[in-house]
């Protein structure tokens, strides 16, 4: 239906025009170039994969010099809306103009990243000295460099002993453990509970002795220094300040470069097209004069680009029909309302061979089942109002964001005719605010249709219906496709029978009078229908028994595939009893709607009681209004994904990437 | 214990919030802890990994649900709070489907997108179908949330 027909197109041109067609083609964005290496002696390829390295390096350099100027200089221009925005019109001449410069523009880049780079290394360099600072505090009162040695006659140690311990202690123990070392005076330098600085002096000749009775003592030689502790300390200390100062001029001066930001951003995209039109060369064939592209191009602009082409070059180009064992890159296209649906159909696959784009018999099934799960006419029109803001505001929203911003905007309407069937705005919030603050308990919002709280079976019974016509509707897009591909007797046994035992076995269900007491129903079928249903709901079973199995050659074995097949009808049992969840959801928006009402007016209706109301009703809506968006968007794509395409549905289609500006920030525009 | 219906009903429906929230406060636990781990690389992802985190988050929300319905068709909410012992004991059997399924298919639901959470951190263009995969386990909340809501309002028509 809505996918796009596909050509195959052959482009020869002349080697002195490759550079211009490549450009010409990838600004036109309509050609997916295949890669395939030519197999003959008389063509070549070129491995220019070397330059196209260089091209990727550039784009990166100028993408991390973007994010650290966008670290210390944020973009504040815009706010949060200028996220969504997409690449920015740019016309031909200054795209020119500023692919001149691009050498100065790395050359800023550059020079971004090496002062990001001494900002990283002086951040590194602040706790290292902070630490030698905090090594050297017990030594502050001592007056000597820490490597003091000793003068001629004497020798000195510097160094700490574990725990606090007293002077006298120390004597004690040299005079234990260096009986014959004589004059040895020892000082505390300072002591904590952890450990005692000590200085000791000793006669020269001691020296040895004092040092084995110290060692014995758990003795530690302080940190190697040629300073005076003290002046040390300073010296660090105004390195600190030095190294903060420093890191101020260096994120003052990448704040300066904030004015070329936009270069950046040119940069980083000049580059990454480079790699791509470089990644393009390194795949094409080439002779000694001419070079050859093959690839796919969209049936609509094949003629566009074939003048183009011919008109502006020496080239000869060629369009055909893709043949049978071509694997056909895949373009969705589809009108207003079923656009959004393209990118959920993306993210389950694309359609395969063969197969159809479910996207508009999606869509209408999507808004239905969104607007029912969430069900409120005031979250409905938040959303409506929400996405439609964005949708005004931000003229350039990035494609997939503007898909994803339709989507839950027809959502959000939807929502809002389901909200009005049922009664619901903000829950029973009006009836509430009547009764609460201006005692009028007979002011309510009444439902259209009617409340699915108080007639829980009429809506399950509903959402059942709904999901039969659901899931039939997967069943005849099988059929089509069956149909399409001429399989007339797989398009029987495969949907006929089906729809025979399922459609036959429903109609008689609703003949028997337990069933339509259960579910509410007040007609009666004759027993006539009842007859007629259940014969063809037999013939449809004795077909699939007979016909399920039939690829097996052995007749018992056929009829045991096709019995196992028949047993797949249980499946279509949990298929619509998964449509519950239109009711559960529904139901679950509504109720806690009114819980949140309740809690807010429980205080009734003094000043304190009004504000206690208003803040209950933002935060409680907004949660419930976030979690039930939530889990309508997750349960429509699970019926969507698991039920509807279930009955048809494979994919596997190759997503169609054609050789483009893959830009991110500008957009080039061909003049015209 | 003239009143001793309305306590049933009463512990049913604390059944439903406590045990519903207690399994949705386990799963999103769990798929909160991959999240950080997967957002510590890749802080771009966070607000695709923050959806697969609230998917087990339902459950809570539907035995509050439940709870709540209670309450207020037993009276404590507003109204006359005394019921009959039988009808007591139906509201508390009408809720235990919502707080055995809600408890169990919470946590199970919350190992799920972790995994999920996984596959969005290796594979974040499948972001799509890994949602799928939490939602299934989320069905069976829904059914047990049906049948609560289903029984809860029968209830009213029971002539005891």
């Amino acid at each position: 239906m809505s996918k796009v027909p596909m050509k195959r197109v052959f482009i020869c041109g002349m080697k002195k025009d490759r550079k211009q067609i490549l450009e010409a083609l990838q600004r036109a964005g309509v050609v997916e170039v295949s890669m395939e290496k030519a197999e003959d002696d008389y063509l070549e390829t070129m491995d220019v994969m070397p330059q196209k390295a260089v091209f990727d390096r550039n784009a990166a350099l100028a993408e991390s010099a973007l994010d650290t100027l966008n670290q210390y200089a944020p973009d504040t221009e815009g706010g949060l809306l200028k996220s969504l925005e997409g690449a920015k019109d740019m016309d031909l001449k200054s795209y020119y103009a500023m692919t001149e410069q691009c050498d100065a523009y790395m050359k800023t880049a550059t020079h971004i990243q090496a002062l990001a780079k001494q900002l990283a290394e002086d951040r590194a360099s602040i706790p290292k000295n902070e630490t030698r600072i905090e090594s050297l505090k017990p030594w502050m009162n001592f007056d000597l460099p820490l490597d003091f040695q000793g003068t001629r006659d004497a020798a000195a140690f510097v160094g700490s002993l574990p725990n606090q311990v007293s002077l006298d202690q120390i004597y004690q123990s040299l005079a234990e453990f260096a009986p014959d070392a004589e004059g040895v005076d020892a000082s505390i330098v300072s002591s904590s509970e952890e450990m005692t600085c000590i200085f000791v002096v000793c006669l020269r000749q001691d020296a040895q002795q004092v040092e084995e009775a110290l060692k014995q003592m758990s003795f530690a030689k302080a940190q190697l220094s040629n300073m005076v502790p003290r002046e040390q300390v300073d010296a660090l200390t105004e390195e600190i300040r030095r190294t903060n100062a420093d890191i101020e001029a260096c994120i003052n001066e990448i704040k300066g470069y904030a004015k070329n930001r936009e270069e950046l951003k040119f940069a980083a995209d000049y580059y990454r097209m480079r790699a791509d039109k470089y990644q393009v060369l390194n795949g094409i064939s080439q002779s000694r004069k001419a070079f050859f592209i093959n690839g796919f191009i969209p049936s609509p602009y094949a003629k566009e680009l074939e003048q183009k082409l011919t008109g502006d070059y020496d080239a000869v180009v060629e369009i055909s029909d893709p043949s049978e064992e071509d694997e056909v890159p895949v373009v969705l296209k589809n009108g207003v309302l079923a656009d959004p649906m393209e990118t959920v159909v993306e993210s389950y696959s694309l359609p395969g061979k063969g197969e159809i784009d479910p996207s508009k018999i999606m869509a209408c099934f999507y808004y239905l089942f969104f607007g029912m799960m969430l069900s409120d006419a005031g979250y409905g029109l938040l959303v409506v109002l929400g996405t439609g803001y964005v949708l005004l505001k931000v003229k350039n929203l990035k494609p997939e964001m503007k898909k994803m911003m339709k989507l839950f905007f027809y959502c959000g309407i939807s929502t809002v005719f389901w909200g009005i069937m049922f009664g619901s705005f903000f829950g029973d919030a009006v009836n509430v605010i009547a009764t609460t603050f201006f005692n009028r308990p007979d002011i309510k919002l009444t439902p259209v249709w009617f409340e699915p709280v108080s007639e829980p079976m009429r809506l399950l019974v509903f959402a059942f219906g709904l999901g039969i016509i659901h899931l039939f509707t997967g069943l005849f897009i099988k059929m089509y496709e069956l149909l399409k591909a001429g399989q007339v007797a797989d398009a029987i046994y495969d949907v006929v029978f089906w729809l025979m035992l399922v459609g036959g076995g429903i109609v008689y269900l609703l003949t028997m009078d337990m069933i339509t007491g259960m579910l509410g129903l007040s007609f009666t079928l004759s027993p006539a229908v009842g007859t007629a249903s259940a014969v063809i709901a037999v013939v449809g079973l004795v077909g699939i028994v007979l016909t399920g199995g039939r690829e097996s050659k052995n007749w018992f074995k056929r009829l045991l595939k096709g019995a196992y097949a028949a047993y797949g009808v249980t499946s279509y049992l949990s298929d619509v009893l998964s449509y519950s969840r239109l009711l559960a959801l529904g139901l679950a928006t509504g109720v806690i709607a009114q819980v949140f009402n309740k809690m807010g007016s429980m205080l009734g209706s003094a000043w304190y009681g009004i504000l206690i109301f208003i803040l209950v009703f933002l935060i409680g809506h907004v949660l419930n209004l976030g979690i039930n968006v939530l889990g309508a968007y997750v349960h429509t794509n699970r019926l969507q994904f698991v039920e509807f395409f279930g009955k048809f549905y494979e994919g596997g289609g190759k997503k169609f990437e054609p050789f483009t500006e893959n830009t991110k920030y500008f957009k080039v525009k061909e003049e015209n | 214990m003239a009143n001793s219906g309305l306590f049933w009903a009463l512990l049913g429906a604390a059944l439903s919030a406590g045990l519903a929230g207690a399994g949705s406060a386990i799963g999103v636990g769990v798929a909160g802890r991959a999240a950080s781990g997967v957002v510590t690389q890749e802080p771009n992802m966070f607000s695709k990994v923050l959806i697969l985190q609230l998917l087990p988050g339902t459950q809570g929300i539907y035995g509050l649900l439940i709870a709540f319905i209670t309450l207020t068709q037993i009276g404590i909410m507003g109204g006359d709070p005394n019921i009959s012992l039988v009808k007591g004991l139906l509201y508390f059997a009408a809720c235990i489907p919502m707080a055995v399924g809600g408890l169990i298919s919470g946590i199970a639901q919350g190992k799920c997108s972790v995994a999920a959470i996984g596959l969005v951190a290796k594979r974040p263009e499948q972001f799509g179908k890994a949602m799928i995969f939490p939602a299934m386990v989320e069905t069976y909340a829904i059914l047990a949330l049906l049948i609560s809501i289903l029984s809860i309002f029968g209830i009213v028509n029971v002539p005891f």
